[in-house]
Order: C-alpha cells, then structure tokens, then sequence
C-alpha cells in the first residue's frame, strides 16, 4: 500500500472529479426519469392486471400478467442486451449531447428502455399492492356515485393506492441507482462504468506507470460513498417516513 | 427479428447447445455455492442484530447498510480487481461465489432479523424462564414460529440471486448470460440473436418463475391468516 499516496493524487486531479460527476449526475438523472417513466407504465399494467376481469376485456390482464412475470424473472441484463440489438433508436438520440458522443447517446436510450421496461414490471407489483389495500367498498361507492370506471381509478383508486406506496416506490429508487449500474457493462455514461474506466488509465494519471491495489481500493471506494451516501439518505428519509405513518395509523386506531 | 423463424438459426443453437448448458451448469453452481454464503452470513449477522448487544447489533447493521446501499457489480468489481491486482487472482467463478455470497448475505440478515422481530417478546422470555439456553430457545421456540415469515422474501431473495449471477459478465464471466452474449456476437457463432436470446430467458423464467410463483402464494396466505387472526381478535 506505499503506493496510496499516489493513488490519492488522483482525487485532487480535477479533471477525474468532473468526470466522476458527471457519472453521478447521469446515474441519479438515469435511475430518476427512469423511475418515473416506470410508475406511469407500471400503473396501466397493475389496473389492467388488477381490473380487466371481465370476459370481453380478459385478454389485457394476460397480457399483463405475462408482461410482469416475465420481467420479473429475467435478469435486467438479459433486457439491456435485447435492447441493444432489437430497440430501434429515433433520430433525435443520434447526435453528440450531454457531452457524449452518439454512439454513446443511442446506447444510453436503448440501455434506458431496458431499464424502464424491467423496472416498470416491478413497479407494477407494488401498484398491485396498493390497489389490493384499496377497500373493496371505495370502488363499489364510487360506481354507486354514477361515476365511470375510469373516473373512479383516476378520482379515488389511483390516489388512495400510490399515497399507500410511496415508501415502497421510494425503495424502488434505491434499487434503480444501484440496478443503473448495469449499463456499465455496454457504454461508458454512468458512475460505474466512468469508475472502471479510470481505473483502466489509472497508470498515466497516478504517476507511477502501473495500476496497483491501492488505486482500485481508492477509485472503487469513492463510488461506494457516493452511492452509498445517496441511498442512504434515501433509505434514512424513507425510514423516518414509515415511522411517522405507523404513528398515525396507530393513533387513528386508538381514536 | 428475422431470426426467430429461421431454421438455420436454430440448428446453430442446437448444434452449440454445450455452450448453454454450461452456462447454466456455471450459473446454478454460482448461485447454489453464493447461497450457502448467504445463508451463513444471514444467520449469522441475524442473530447479531437480534442479539440486543449494542456492539454486536451495529457491526451488523453496518455490514448490512454498506452492502445494500452499494451496487453488487460495484462490489463484484471492487473484489475481483482488488485480488487481481494484489497478485491473489481466484478466478471468474470464485469472485461470483464470493461477492454475491456477501451481497445476498446481506438481504438474507435483514430477512432472518425481520423474522426473529415478528415473534413477540414473552415468547422469549417464557422460553428463558422455562430453562432453555440460548441454541435451543432459538431452534425450538423461535425458528418454528418465525420461518413462516422468513420464508417468503428468502425465496425473493433467492431469485434475484439467480438473476444477479449475471454481474459476473463485468469482469469477464461464464455464466448463463455471459456465455450467451459471446455466443451471439461470437465471430464462428454469431448472429442468431433472437433463437440464443429466446433460449437463455426461457432458462431464466424457468428457474425463477416458479420461485417466485411459490414466494408469492405463501405470502397471500401468510397475509389472510393475519387477516383472520386480526378479526379474531376484534371480535
């Protein structure tokens, strides 16, 4: 390890820190839209799974049904790959931006819609739960109400439901900023990749013309509190959230 | 997508099919060694948490948040360079035994500890009072009453093991889905996308799927007897 000096040195190298940050802010922008994307999409399988029961409209709840199964259980990876060779990528990606190069930008959007696709089965579960700890008699007092099915998901399912979730889909979060990380493995955008990137130039930046032990434990290790610190902080702010709700939840019940 | 019905493609598959069971033989021995580890460690640092020792309770949490809050390939690749680069090279598979081992490990203590938590306390007590030591009060009162908890999300976990065997692509893999990629971008083999894709994610769905099936039925009725036992005692 008498060569940790040197590898620190690379630390105060102030073109690696902007590239390791850059890397951060495309894996938060990345796991974020991503998210995002994933609940609205993961929403519509989770009503159709959930609600299409009668014969006439069955056919979507399979259809659902098999989406989520199957993505479920395949691993994300698997997705990214048949991504990579079978999403068609629009015109608009095909150009340098971001600081990226085109190459990098359509990979980043084939790359993406594998992780939407895999993430939104997931999501869609945990809509399903919350739609499930919807009481039945909400429904039954909208449609009673004179209000169509879709007004009664929109106006008193839907919110009822996600207000249940957001603890679950803030966790979600977590694993799609630790799930981003997959796109290491086919382009150099994200904090991971740009990680292992260094590492694999670390001999000309750290000046000693070799890449020893100690430049991975300091390069690795500086990805591992940046994750770390991000998720961690999610996970306290999803804690503290869940504490407050059993709390409330307890003293509706004493009332 | 032209592939999928050309009976070319598919000879090719047949013909190679050596590659694709060893790279599941590679993917079920990774996962099945990584959850002996992840057994041990989950006991282990289960206990721990539940110990009520303070010490013992925060060297615990500390390895549980470190991992879970850290990307497995950012660990994966942290283990394999690091023996790499020491000189101490365990090879592809070992480093996957390894690093999802003490990924998943992590998962599992969290799993157990949960379990453990779900039984009340008198039982533990009553237990104490009645003589049994520390082993036996754990293996004849607690684990009969907690494995049902327990059991559901260990079986979760397990399955995404599975799926995370796939990390080991990073840093140079064998697996399932590593062997597949370098068969269909391989320069005598490749191009028969859609057939060798269409194969490895059967083989997935087919390991994972009825895990997950099983993890999900227990759950429901796991929740309905909570559910009667909760009208039960209203009334």
């Amino acid at each position: 390890m008498d060569t940790l000096e040197n590898s620190l040195s690379m630390l105060k190298n102030p073109a690696i820190i902007s590239f390791i940050m850059k890397g951060t802010a495309f894996t938060l922008i990345i796991s974020v839209v991503s998210v995002f994307l994933s609940i609205i999409f993961g929403a519509v399988l989770a009503l159709l799974r959930n609600y299409c029961t009668t014969p006439r409209i069955r056919i979507f709840r399979w259809l659902a049904s098999i989406y989520i199964e199957l993505f479920r259980n395949t691993p994300l990876l698997f997705w990214i790959f048949i991504c990579l060779v079978f999403c068609p990528s629009p015109k608009f990606v095909d150009r340098p931006m971001f600081g990226l190069s085109s190459v990098n930008n359509k990979l980043l959007f084939k790359a993406a819609v594998a992780l939407i696709l895999y993430t939104s089965g997931v999501i869609a579960e945990i809509v399903r739960g919350g739609l499930n700890s919807v009481a039945r008699g909400q429904i039954e007092a909208g449609v009673s109400q004179g209000f169509h099915m879709v007004q009664v998901m929109w106006y008193i399912v839907l919110p009822q439901a996600f207000k249940a979730i957001i603890p679950t889909l803030l966790s979600q979060v977590i694993t799609t900023i630790k799930d981003s990380s997959f796109l290491a493995n086919v382009a150099v955008i994200e904090l991971m990749a740009r990680t292992k990137q260094i590492l694999s130039a670390a001999n000309r930046y750290n000046g000693t013309n070799a890449i020893n032990v100690s430049d991975v434990f300091v390069l690795f290790g500086t990805a591992a509190i940046i994750y770390f610190v991000i998720n961690f902080t999610l996970s306290l702010t999803i804690r503290g959230m869940q504490k407050r709700r059993g709390k409330m939840a307890a003293s509706a019940q004493r009332v | 997508m032209s592939g999928i019905f050309s009976s070319r493609a598919w000879n090719k598959i047949w013909t190679y099919r050596a590659t694709f069971l060893l790279g599941l033989s590679n993917t079920l021995k990774t996962a099945g060694v990584a959850l002996v580890i992840a057994l041990l460690l989950g006991i282990i640092f289960g206990l721990m948490a539940t110990s009520g020792k303070k010490l013992l309770v925060m060297i615990s949490r500390i390895y549980v948040e470190i991992i879970q809050n850290t990307p497995v390939l950012l660990q994966m690749c942290f283990l394999y360079y690091a023996l790499a680069f020491s000189g101490h090279s365990l090879g592809i598979i070992v480093t996957g035994f390894l690093a999802l081992g003490i990924y998943t490990g992590a998962y599992m203590a969290e799993v157990i500890r949960a379990g453990i938590e779900s039984v009340p306390k008198g039982q533990f007590e009553a237990a104490q009072s009645q003589g049994f030591g520390y082993l036996g009060r754990m293996y004849y009162i607690i684990l009969p009453q907690s494995i049902k908890v327990i059991l559901p999300p260990m079986v979760n976990t397990i399955v995404n093991m599975i799926k995370n065997t796939s990390c080991l692509y990073i840093v140079g893999g064998a697996d399932l889905l590593s062997l597949t990629y370098s068969f269909v971008t391989g320069e005598n083999t490749g191009g028969s996308y859609a057939p060798a894709y269409i194969v490895c994610g059967t083989i997935f769905f087919l390991l994972c799927f009825p895990l997950s099936t099983l993890a999900t039925m227990w759950e429901t009725s796991l929740k309905q007897r909570d559910r009667k036992t909760d009208t039960a005692k209203e009334a």
